[in-house]
């Protein structure tokens, strides 16, 4: 199934704790391949509320209001939903709301479906126009790190950040 | 075919219709909702009010419902503004939070772009959307004999609830509102979790 990736999703596991760790309860998320052992995960878990959206952009106020209402709470989506999002960020920057999201990536390192390339290549510079800091995870490794940082990033300097994870770490899906 | 004309005067029915507002956290979508609230009571901090980020009041008040399942949260939005998120009316039906209420006030306008018709002047029916995205309990308030049946519907707790409010082409209160949301929000927040 994978071009690349890694083989092992211990890493997913190992991030739904650290996420968890990190008092986030509430998952929005879009049905997903990339992120379809945290959304699972979630499912099965009492203490977390698993919200299935119907368009990514509601992510945004799902975790806004979730820190109104004193939770913490993240986006998980695909590069494509990222232009679903980019208005309703206007609430994210202007209300210096704390914001993560995990874009799992389409149309970059060995993709093969051509459609996917539009919007893949406009995450990071959508993003950043909307004042999201983004990082770009590869490896295992960097997911872990990059966590760690956005955590800090998102929920104690109340900054908007994405950990794009690309396909190099999830793998291609093979056309 | 002509259209119904409706009659509910925003400014009076609103008031009517929600109420003691302290019986609420509210989430108030952008334009005549935001207005209608801020004639109500002003910037105080039970309520956050969106002045831009159309389409996104419904998702908000769901993230807030969903972190305070033992509040009642409110959410008062606009035709248009809920003609830009009905999916929005699909993730709450299918969560059914029991704590979450949403009044669309309906003028079939877009009155703040200078007051073009919307597409609930042209027969869609947002309660019936409502009612087939799931939720149990809708009502549609088109006269002032409506009003007090459904103002008891937005604090029952066993389920979320929606109610359109009719209403005719009459202008929200005009108010001065916090535009600033970065402070908004902390007022909210500092007024119910006492953190900033």
């Amino acid at each position: 199934m994978s071009a690349e990736g890694s083989g092992d999703d211990g890493w997913k596991d190992q991030l739904y704790k650290r996420l968890r760790d990190a008092d986030i309860t509430i998952f929005a998320h879009v049905p997903d391949a990339g992120h379809a052992r945290l959304i699972d995960l979630c499912d099965a878990d009492p203490e977390a509320i698993s919200v299935p959206l119907t368009t990514e952009a509601e992510g945004i106020g799902i975790c806004a209001g979730a820190h109104l209402g004193g939770k913490r709470a993240v986006l998980l989506q695909q590069s494509s939903g990222v232009g679903n999002c980019i208005n309703q960020l206007s609430l994210i920057q202007h209300g210096q709301f704390p914001f993560l999201t995990y874009v799992s990536m389409r149309g970059e390192f060995g993709e093969g479906n051509p459609w996917q390339y539009a919007m893949g290549q406009a995450v990071q510079p959508t993003l950043e126009a909307m004042g999201v800091h983004v990082m770009t995870a590869r490896s295992p490794a960097d997911i872990t790190a990059m966590t760690e940082a956005a955590l800090t990033m998102a929920f104690q300097s109340e900054r908007a950040v994405a950990i794009l994870m690309s396909q190099r770490l999830l793998g291609a899906k093979k056309f | 075919m002509s259209e119904p004309k409706y009659v509910l005067k925003r400014a009076e029915a609103v008031p009517k219709l929600i109420g003691n507002a302290d019986d609420f956290l509210i989430i108030a979508g952008l334009a005549g909702p935001a207005k209608d609230i801020g004639g109500m009571i002003g910037d105080a901090p039970n309520a956050f009010k969106f002045g831009g980020a159309m389409g996104g009041a419904v998702a908000c008040a769901l993230g807030l419902a969903l972190a305070q399942p033992s509040k009642r949260v409110l959410c008062i939005t606009g035709d248009g503004d809920l003609l830009m998120s009905m999916g929005s009316l699909a993730m709450i039906g299918a969560l059914k939070p029991s704590n979450l209420s949403v009044v669309c006030v309906d003028n079939g306008l877009y009155q703040e772009t200078g007051g073009q018709a919307s597409h609930t002047s042209k027969g869609v029916d947002l309660a019936m959307i409502a009612a087939g995205s799931g939720f149990p309990v809708t009502r549609d308030v088109q006269g002032e004999e409506d009003i007090e049946e459904a103002a008891g519907v937005l604090r029952q707790s066993n389920s979320p609830a929606f109610v359109l409010l009719r209403v005719d082409s009459s202008e929200a209160p005009s108010s001065k509102r916090n535009l600033h949301a970065a402070e908004t929000k902390v007022a909210f927040r500092q007024a119910l979790l006492g953190v900033r």
